[in-house]
């Protein structure tokens, strides 16, 4: 056997491996393609051949000419052969060719399923790993759906390597079969705390990438990431998290408040550059979710703007850019700060970095004000100069008419000048952006009524000269502008001098070779020009030069009539007869003008972009319906009476055209042929077209005007902006002047005179009146416009069906599809090529189990709605929770520094606190009250005892009480108040108050959160708590301190104030309720000193604290009983008075459990505990009595968690 | 998300390429095409991220890359990582190159892309970072070659002494192609844990 393999490898020695590939192509340099041909023939003839060392040796080549650009699709089932080699050597080449070029399109992909579920189950980690790189690259939405459960269970895979594989191919999962993100969540949550670093950062990569796309469903993660934020040393990571909290902060201020603290410290220690980035960005989007009324992180903004400015001056270009780049995103919210910088930004724009330029101008955008407007572009312009590409120079042109024309010209005051910044720039030879200028052009001359008498004769200059403009036609993106020359000057032609030089400059025949679009509307507005020289002429009495501009008119428009454009012949042909007939008047001695000019009355006026969109549909109206009954195919249509419209007769003996006779038939092709007799375009041998235009003169009959000969480059007489900029300065200079005297006699007057923008302005700037009154006409909307400004969707994200609600409980029908029949052959045979035909059959059973599944969701789903809204509303409340009240973990571990300061610190947060509490509840209020009106009774019912599990101490009772009495619905008494605090001790200066619970993370820890409430007048510090550790349970005390160190409480108290610390105790047994003594010691201090104090209490960990509250379903719940390796046990309890449902809300809250169902009078309950013991529960209620049945995997567990529940029901 | 992973040489020849999209054939040559266009034309002192592929680009993607002798890697990323981020990890990239090719140059590029193939994917794995600590990257690769050798056990020998004959000619090819100056980094990076 040996010798076999040993002697089909030394055959195959002189085959060709890769290396061998490259050299030959690197020696076929001229004849390449036909070198690497042959070799692709060579590569087919290995594939046909059984040894697999061959094919994959064949494989390798291709993958390698697959990246020089070469199609490898055809080899896709070798590569499914080799990609099941049982050597890994092979493996990992069948499955890097498969990365490579498979994709969605691959029909064989689904041939791989199996091979891949089996690699991924191979006991080499290897195997595994390079399946699922492998699997990330081609997952496609049947793979995933296959194949989700077993990725899903290598996530908790022994060997990190495999785990942080398996977490990170989750999100292609995701993408591709959404369906799977609810099931697999909590697995992938726990992952972020998993010990492996490589895995948490995976992890943290996935929900990143996740929470990007929609971020609010991750919101509830907010407290785990923020722990890792302030935990994590991994850089990677922590700019994952610092990223991801980027994104969250605009959903949610109070994030962000709690955000600055942390990360101003990292800001602050961090060395790595890359991070400090991260963390300032981060603080800016806070500070812009911030932004309204939160003027004291002034600060912050200075932190931030500060270090960038580091950043911006570092010799790094790359900093430089980055610098930039997140300057610009401070500038929308912060525009003062940033303003303070100008000079750095200014000397960017000199850098020869292009990428660098680009960015600072980015950040122009925000600098100007009325005052240093024209300096800077008259910067930019010197730039515009200078520029060497056309793409800077096209941004730089884009940029200077963003600047200009931001939020409605806000900042110009002077229009002329604006007016000779756009013909200046028309001048730039090739650019993209001449639509953009003629879009200013046109907006500025309509909108602002004062500049048009300017506007029109800048544009009769450009028309004169149209032929600088237009002479490079090649790249005649400039020649736009053109179209808004000729547009404004025929539209105001009222403002024009010297209308007739500008229409004889319209009818050169050089405008024949502008575009066709150009050309129209220079036919339409000639004539506009022509209404007015006519009216002007006829009203001075002028009738002789009057018909030579009509006769001027009749001899040039013909060289439009013969224009290809449809448009220009159609205005054109169609003018030039209105001409003709207006000659004929005018030879009659008839005034005409009047009627001509009637033609273009009335003002057009700009209308807003969404206008139309926003119309109201009239009420009453359906845009559906029918207007007329639908034309019915049924013949009683004929019999209705002819009397409607001549033309929906016509309409009808259309719609019937097979039955048209011969006759009609006749008279078409009649028709059709006189039709084509007049169409110039249909060449034909009736000579009837060029007779058409025999009685007008030839075009080398057209006298051509003398022009442009000593025309200078520099447009003559065009105002250059500079000068403005001068005469600005010098008015600004006397406006000032002026301004100061009036000041003393009156007070200041307000002289802005734009309508919109008068909040706006900033004192300094309200100093500067515009040159013109400047009269903007603001854009007409409809009447009744939809105030709605949504922007749509794109309803073709592929991200949006990941939008999913995560923090809903899991359905029992929300599993991942599981294959059950296996094909038992295919795993047998390591080495196996199972017949394809065998194995395709396979998804499509899979598909038809899946949507029976599906159906299956559709049942379950009323019933899960149900729990669905309760679990949201205490999500919402965790977090709500988390963000108002928890103390920032950063404080617990930092060290006193200060007491003072320290002092401070702490009283504030706590009246925030408070503050916030009565905000959220009246918020929750609100939002309950108005449920309640829209639910049923049970539901409510339901709700409201959750909602009472889940408040804990910080719902006070009367607020609940009110609520109820004013919703009035409520059939039940309302719960009484409860609170999970229990006293630890007490004396005349400290109240302590202490809740335990479980750590779903660790299965041996237990956090023991208590209250300190300063009862006295002192000021207390210097508190220190310590236990008496036992056996079993010990306190978590930092590293390196002794057993009977107390830990110091993290904060101080002044009177009257509380607030909470957190202990972490470690244990190993929790099946016994424990006690532990311990002792606080603090210093009081007031007027007459500071004294010691001591106060002594008792830490009771009932078997209950361990507990932690799980939602279980029903079926899960029979499963476990039907197990029967729980052991049993039962407690009965007379004397209960209180009604049924208040005793399972105690049970649920007191004792950690929750309700799986509910009978009348007997309900199942079930909880887990940190360590994993199962505990099920049975309530009955009887007449007075109660009767619990448990059944739990440790029988001494189950007797003590009775033991509690017993002593527990017997105080009601 | 990386959206793509490209190596080329001074003239614009492919050395790897890596997309985490798909793309066809011609349309993956078009963008090393293009990407190499952009980058080629840019001084060696500017930084190093640019805007506006059109093929691969779009508003949110940015090319990211670094310059090594011979040598342009190039990143093409989306918005959710961090510039500076990507940066060091070409570098790590180039590092565990190194070391697993024993001072790489251009060559082992050429000779061994599925070697690096191999190394990419323990570092990258689609599109998304997956391991940025260099040690257990080659520890990694080095498991796996080892795995590698045994299967090829017997019947690999003479299949490597034929190798070891046809690579015997291969030192004429000149080495001073090493990618050289690796030990040029971002200031103020520390490479990550």
């Amino acid at each position: 056997m040996a010798l076999k393999m040993v002697k089909g490898s030394i055959d195959r020695m002189f085959d060709k491996n890769l290396q061998d590939l490259v050299r030959g192509i690197r020696n076929h340099k001229e004849d390449e393609a036909k070198y690497i041909s042959q070799c692709i023939d060579e590569i087919k003839q290995e594939l046909k051949q059984d040894n697999i060392a061959v094919k994959s040796n064949a494989v390798c080549k291709l993958t390698y000419l697959q990246m020089l650009g070469y199609d490898i699709s055809w080899a896709a089932f070798n590569i499914i052969e080799v990609m099941s080699a049982s050597k890994f050597t092979f493996k990992r080449i069948g499955y890097l060719a498969a990365s490579q070029c498979f994709h969605e399109g691959t029909d064989v992909i689904m041939l791989t399923t199996n091979q891949i579920r089996k690699d991924l189950s191979s006991p080499n980690q290897y195997d595994t790993g390079v399946a699922l790189t492998g699997l990330s690259c081609f997952v496609t939405p049947d793979l995933a759906r296959d194949l989700a459960n077993d990725i899903m269970t290598l996530m908790s895979h022994t060997k990190p390597y495999i785990r942080k594989k398996a977490v990170l191919i989750m999100y292609k999962v995701f993408l591709k079969y959404p369906e799977s993100l609810r099931p697999a969540f909590p697995r992938l949550k726990e992952k972020l705390e998993d010990p492996d670093p490589g895995v948490q950062s995976a992890a943290v990569n996935v929900i990143c990438e996740l929470a990007r796309r929609n971020p609010k469903n991750y919101l509830s993660l907010a407290p785990l990431f923020f722990k890792l934020m302030t935990s994590s040393t991994n850089n990677w990571v922590l700019i994952k998290i610092i990223k991801l909290f980027g994104a969250l902060t605009p959903l949610e201020p109070r994030l962000g408040k709690k955000l600055i603290e942390p990360l101003t410290n990292l800001i602050h220690s961090t060395s790595a550059m890359s991070l400090l980035y991260e963390c300032v960005n981060t603080v800016i989007a806070v500070l812009i979710s911030l932004s309204s009324g939160m003027p004291n992180h002034s600060a912050s903004i200075q932190l931030c703007v500060q270090k960038l400015r580091i950043l911006i001056e570092d010799s790094d270009q790359n900093l430089k850019y980055l610098g930039l780049l997140a300057m610009s995103k401070i500038l929308k919210t912060h525009p003062k700060s940033v303003q303070s910088h100008k000079d750095l930004i200014l000397q960017c724009l000199d850098d020869k970095d292009e990428s660098i330029r680009l960015r600072a101008l980015d950040l122009l955008y925000g600098m100007v004000s009325k005052k240093n407007l024209m300096e800077i572009v008259k910067k930019l312009m010197i730039h515009v100069d200078k520029a060497e590409g056309t793409t800077y120079r096209d941004e730089l042109l884009t940029k200077i008419i963003d600047i200009c024309s931001q939020s409605n010209y806000q900042y110009i005051t002077n229009f002329e000048w604006y007016i000779s910044i756009l013909v200046e720039l028309t001048r730039l030879e090739g650019t993209r952006h001449g639509h953009l200028i003629a879009a200013q052009m046109l907006d500025v001359a309509i909108r602002v009524k004062a500049i048009r008498k300017f506007a029109v004769s800048q544009m009769a200059m450009l028309l004169d000269n149209a032929h600088l403009i237009a002479s490079n036609t090649q790249r005649n993106g400039i020649c736009e502008v053109l179209y808004a020359a000729a547009w404004i000057c025929g539209e105001f032609s009222e403002h024009l001098e010297e209308a007739n030089q500008t229409l004889e400059a319209m009818l050169r025949p050089k405008v024949t070779t502008l575009p066709g679009h150009i050309q129209a509307v220079y036919v339409q507005n000639m004539v506009k020009l022509y209404a007015s020289i006519l009216q002007q002429k006829e009203q001075s009495g002028e009738k002789e030069a009057a018909q030579e501009i009509t006769q001027l008119m009749i001899e040039r428009l013909p060289q439009f009539v013969q224009s290809a454009d449809l448009e220009v012949q159609e205005r054109a042909s169609c003018i030039l007869q209105l001409i003709k007939y207006i000659q004929k008047l005018q030879i009659k001695e008839v005034p005409v003008a009047e009627e001509v000019i009637a033609l273009f009355a009335g003002e057009l006026n700009p209308v807003a972009p969404k206008a139309q969109k926003k119309v109201p549909v009239p009420e009453g109206l359906d845009l559906d319906a029918w207007i007329n009954e639908p034309p019915s195919d049924s013949e009683s249509e004929d019999e209705k009476p002819k009397t409607i419209f001549h033309d929906e007769e016509q309409r009808h003996s259309r719609h019937r055209q097979p039955e048209i006779d011969e006759e009609e038939l006749a008279r078409r092709r009649e028709a059709r042929k006189q039709e084509q007799a007049n169409n110039p375009f249909y060449i034909k041998s009736s000579p009837s077209p060029q007779k058409r235009y025999q009685d007008t003169p030839g075009v080398e009959h057209i006298p051509v005007v003398q022009i442009d000969l000593s025309v200078p480059l520099k447009v003559p007489g065009m105002p250059m902006s500079d000068q403005y900029v001068k005469l600005e300065e010098e008015r600004r200079h006397k406006q000032k002047l002026e301004k100061d005297k009036k000041k003393k006699k009156q007070k200041k007057e307000k002289r802005g005179k734009h309508h919109r923008h008068n909040s706006l302005h900033t004192e300094s700037e309200e100093d500067i009146t515009p040159a013109h009154h400047v009269d903007i006409i603001t854009e007409e909307m409809p009447e009744n416009a939809l105030p709605s400004d949504e922007d749509d969707k794109d309803p073709n994200d592929p991200y949006k069906a990941l939008d999913i609600d995560l923090d809903k409980p899991l359905a029992d029908s929300e599993k991942l599809p599981v294959q059950r029949h296996r094909n038992a052959e295919t795993l047998k045979s390591p080495d196996s090529e199972a017949p394809p035909v065998e194995k395709s059959k396979k998804p499509k059973k899979k598909e038809k189990k899946h949507r029976e599944k599906e159906r299956d969701k559709g049942k379950k789903k009323e019933k899960e709605k149900k729990v669905v809204e309760e679990e949201e509303e205490k999500k919402g409340e965790d977090l709500d929770f988390w963000l108002s009240t928890a103390p920032p973990p950063v404080s617990t571990a930092q060290p006193q520094s200060g007491p003072e300061v320290s002092a401070a610190v702490v009283a504030e947060p706590e009246e925030v606190k408070k503050e916030e509490r009565e905000e959220q509840q009246e918020e929750d209020e609100g939002k309950k009250s108005s449920k309640h009106k829209k639910k049923k009774h049970k539901k409510e019912k339901e709700e409201k005892s959750k909602d009472k599990k889940k408040s804990k101490k910080k719902h006070h009772s009367e607020e609940e009480a009110t609520e109820s009495v004013q919703n009035g619905t409520l059939d039940d008494e309302p719960l009484p108040p409860m609170s999970s605090y229990r006293l630890l001790a007490e004396n005349p200066y400290i109240k302590m108050t202490y809740d335990i619970q479980g750590n779903l993370q660790n299965d041996s820890q237990v956090t023991v959160s208590v209250i300190f409430e300063n009862k006295s007048t002192s000021f207390l510090k210097s508190m220190e708590l310590n236990v008496l550790d036992s056996l079993n349970t010990k306190m978590l005390r930092p590293e390196g301190s002794s057993v009977h160190d107390g830990i110091p409480v993290p904060f101080q108290l002044p009177p009257g104030i509380s607030n909470e610390a957190q202990f972490v105790f470690t244990l190993q047994s929790i099946v016994m309720a424990q006690k532990l003594k311990g002792t606080l010691s603090f210093i009081v201090k007031n007027d007459e000193g500071s004294t010691h104090e001591k106060l002594d209490f008792k830490l009771h960990f009932s078997c209950a604290s361990y507990l932690i509250t799980t939602p279980c379903y029903s079926d899960a719940f029979a499963k476990l009983l039907e197990s029967g390796d729980l052991h049993m046990s039962s407690i009965k309890v007379d004397g209960i008075s209180i009604s049924f449902q208040h005793l399972l809300a105690k049970i649920c809250f007191h004792h950690h459990f929750s309700v799986v169902e509910r009978v009348d009078s007997c309900a199942s309950m079930y909880s887990r505990s940190i360590q994993g013991h199962h505990v099920c529960l049975l309530v009955k209620k009887g007449e007075n009595s109660v009767s619990i049945d448990g059944k739990c995997s440790d029988s001494t567990l189950l007797s003590n968690l009775l033991d509690e529940m017993k002593e527990t029901l017997s105080k009601c | 998300m990386i959206k793509a992973i490209l190596i080329f040489n001074n003239h614009g020849k492919p050395r790897l390429s890596k997309f985490y999209q798909r793309y066809s054939e011609d349309t993956q040559q078009q963008i090393i095409r293009e990407t190499f266009h952009l980058v080629s034309k840019r001084d060696e002192n500017v930084c190093n991220f640019l805007e506006g592929g059109l093929l691969i680009g779009g508003s949110d993607n940015k090319l990211i890359y670094r310059h090594y002798a011979t040598l342009y890697f190039v990143f093409c990323v989306d918005s959710s990582e961090s510039e500076l981020g990507i940066l060091d990890l070409i570098q790590v990239f180039v590092e565990t190159l190194d070391k697993c090719f024993e001072n790489v140059c251009e060559l082992d590029l050429i000779f061994h892309v599925d070697k690096v193939h191999n190394i990419l994917a323990e570092m990258v794995m689609g599109g998304m970072v997956l391991e940025t600590n260099m040690n257990e990257i080659v520890t990694q690769i080095d498991a796996q070659n080892k795995l590698e050798k045994s299967e090829a056990g017997l019947a690999g020998a003479p299949a490597r002494a034929v190798s070891a004959v046809k690579n015997m000619n291969l030192p004429e090819i000149p080495r001073n192609i090493n990618i050289g100056d690796i030990s040029i980094k971002v200031p103020n990076l520390p490479t990550f844990k």
